[in-house]
């Protein structure tokens, strides 16, 4: 299982598409590894650059429906090769969702609220957040200040992230 | 209570439900292109599992990029291409015989009334305009599905869209979908199954149908699905003649697949599209829709017509009835490049290629290409697409490039005109197919 933890970046957008994670000129490469400098490369988005911004991170923080678009692996891949292994959201787009799963990777879900609070904390300095997934909690630490949250996934979610993806998943049970 | 066509689906194709969360369902058809499955090929080899769970139900093509354009997509085709040999997967389409995947698999016959489809492509949900339940997947979904032949899905909801009314000439099955997209947004319908119905879907051929199922993922949805009827039948005769004694009994063994009447629908709409204007989008989302109208005189640089949503033989009609006669304007690119060999072939012999060579288009080989930005009419940064594609995000066609979506007949239009402009000043009104 993947450790999941890192620095925050926060995307405040929402619909933000699998061509903006990874363009459709990287979907030639076939090594993941190769997908590295290219990462929200195509994202224009206040503040952001994907330059300077990137490097370090290990959690992304967005609206809703996250992943929307093409079917491409390659965005999960991108962020895999970054390091960024976990995505909170408002919602997701299904297969993005699902190929994150598939990857042994976090896409997890709150509600709007619970958002909310996790960009104003996050806004105040750079934060540190892991999650802890045999409680199901979020902390996020910023600044000696300190936020928890809850989040549910399902027990098959679960099962894949335990299994590190769908492939080992599926080839022990079918 | 009454089933819908989806759920009667995953019922018969249920293998596993773990922990109650996900439905596990044995898959019919396994389809392949160059782009998704070479990272799933490469994955299975290290990991020592090279085999394939039946090679006659995987379906491959080198579509993305074709004929290839560098050493690396040459090497995606080449790692796709060997991969089908040494397993034995017949229907493999290369370069001659190779068309966009969404509209050479159903030309092909392979596509049926309660199938279970999925392919590492989003605009899978095509094939939904069959009445079965296809899907686009991710590389390990599509992994498992190559080496176990199976796929989770969560239950999806259905949510029910009747399209109703009369439509107006110059107004098509695009416009339809972009206003089904408008009304919904763009994440209207996630984890759900959009039904189709109404008497308007009736009423539509196979591509019409293609063209609205095509698109349902650009709402989010996991799928788009048609009620297979007459119209499915008559399509699919060359194919499954030998499987029924007539067409009747062909139906009648196909509505199984439709949903009960007393079924409850997670969500319904309807929509009366008797007014509905000519669509196009404005932004870089495709919920962001306008009437024609309101972006007449926009200028473009570059007029597509193709794609798995707009690059079928009606298509082509469509925009030809359009075109003849007429030149396109000397500042604007046109590209053609129909969907499939076939297609190409019946254009050639129905004249539509030489309407669109006379009037100044270029006409490209089937590929999916410069819809994604890849080859065969990529933008340059600042510059304007009128496509009949199904995605206009920022940059979806070239870094720093904008595309417009439309019908094959608005993007015929513009391509005369220059600027974004409604068809019906090119076409008789009263015989809009009068002009071939």
């Amino acid at each position: 299982m993947k450790e999941f933890k890192g620095k925050v970046l926060c995307l405040d957008r929402s619909d933000i598409n699998t061509d903006e994670i990874i363009p459709a000129r990287y979907l030639t490469e076939i090594e993941k590894i190769a997908m590295k400098p290219h990462l929200l490369e195509d994202l224009t988005l206040d503040g952001f650059s994907p330059e300077k911004d990137i490097k370090d991170m290990g959690v992304i923080l967005s609206r809703e429906n996250f992943g929307c678009g093409s079917s491409r692996e390659h965005a999960p891949w991108a962020l895999e090769v970054n390091g960024i292994y976990v995505v909170i959201a408002q919602s997701f787009a299904r297969i993005f969702r699902q190929n994150m799963f598939n990857c042994g990777m976090l896409a997890i879900d709150l509600p709007r609220g619970k958002i909310d609070s996790l960009f104003e904390f996050c806004k105040q300095g750079q934060a540190l957040l892991s999650v802890d997934m045999e409680a199901l909690k979020i902390q996020v630490k910023a600044r000696g200040r300190s936020l928890e949250l809850s989040f549910s996934i399902s027990e098959f979610d679960k099962a894949l992230v335990r299994e590190g993806g769908w492939v080992e998943y599926a080839d022990k049970n079918y | 209570m009454g089933k819908t066509i989806t759920e009667k689906i995953f019922n018969s194709h249920l293998v596993d439900e773990p922990f109650g969360d996900v439905s596990v369902l044995s898959l019919d058809r396994v389809f392949c292109h160059e782009i998704t499955t070479p990272t799933a090929i490469q994955d299975l080899v290290a990991r020592g599992k090279d085999r394939v769970f039946d090679p006659d139900k995987i379906k491959a093509v080198i579509d993305h990029v074709s004929p290839a354009k560098d050493s690396k997509t040459a090497m995606q085709g080449k790692i796709l291409r060997q991969w089908a040999r040494r397993h034995g997967i017949k229907d493999f389409f290369d370069v001659g015989n190779n068309g966009v995947c969404h509209a050479i698999f159903p030309e092909k016959g392979f596509v049926r009334p309660g199938l279970t489809i999925i392919m590492g492509d989003s605009h899978t949900c095509t094939h939904g305009a069959f009445g079965a339940f296809a899907a686009g997947v991710g590389t390990t979904d599509l992994e498992v599905g190559i080496l176990k032949g199976v796929c989770s899905f969560k239950k999806p909801e259905t949510y029910r869209i009747e399209i109703i009314g009369t439509l107006s000439p110059g107004v098509y099955a695009k416009d339809i979908i972009l206003e089904v997209i408008r009304q919904i947004s763009v994440d209207g319908a996630t984890n759900m199954v959009i039904e189709f119905a109404g008497n308007v879907v009736d009423e539509m051929n196979m591509d019409q149908r293609m063209t609205i199922s095509n698109m349902a993922v650009e709402a989010g949805a996991t799928s788009g699905i048609c009620q297979p009827d007459m119209t499915t039948v008559d399509y699919l005769w060359p194919f499954i003649k030998d499987e029924f004694k007539s067409r009747e009994d062909a139906l009648e063994a196909y509505s199984f697949f439709s949903s009960d009447r007393d079924v409850v629908y997670a969500k319904k709409k309807t929509i009366d599209v008797s007014l509905l204007e000519p669509l196009t989008t404005f932004g870089y989302k495709p919920d962001n829709v306008r009437p024609v109208s309101q972006l007449k005189g926009t200028r473009v640089d570059q007029v597509y017509i193709g794609s798995c949503t707009n690059g079928r033989i009606e298509d082509l009609r469509i925009a030809a009835a359009v075109i003849k006669g007429n030149r396109i304007k000397d500042s604007i690119r046109g590209i053609v490049s129909p969907a499939t060999p076939w297609i190409f072939s019946q254009a050639l012999e129905e004249g539509l290629i030489k309407i669109f060579m006379d009037a100044g288009f270029c006409v490209t080989n089937p590929t999916c290409g410069a819809c994604l930005g890849m080859s065969n009419g990529v933008l340059a940064e600042g510059e304007v697409a009128a496509a009949t594609t199904n995605r206009n995000f920022n940059g979806r066609m070239g870094r720093g490039g904008m595309v417009h979506l439309m019908s094959p007949a608005t993007a015929a239009a513009t391509a005369i005109q220059g600027e974004i402009t409604n068809s019906s000043l090119f076409v008789n009104q009263e015989k809009p197919h009068e002009r071939i």
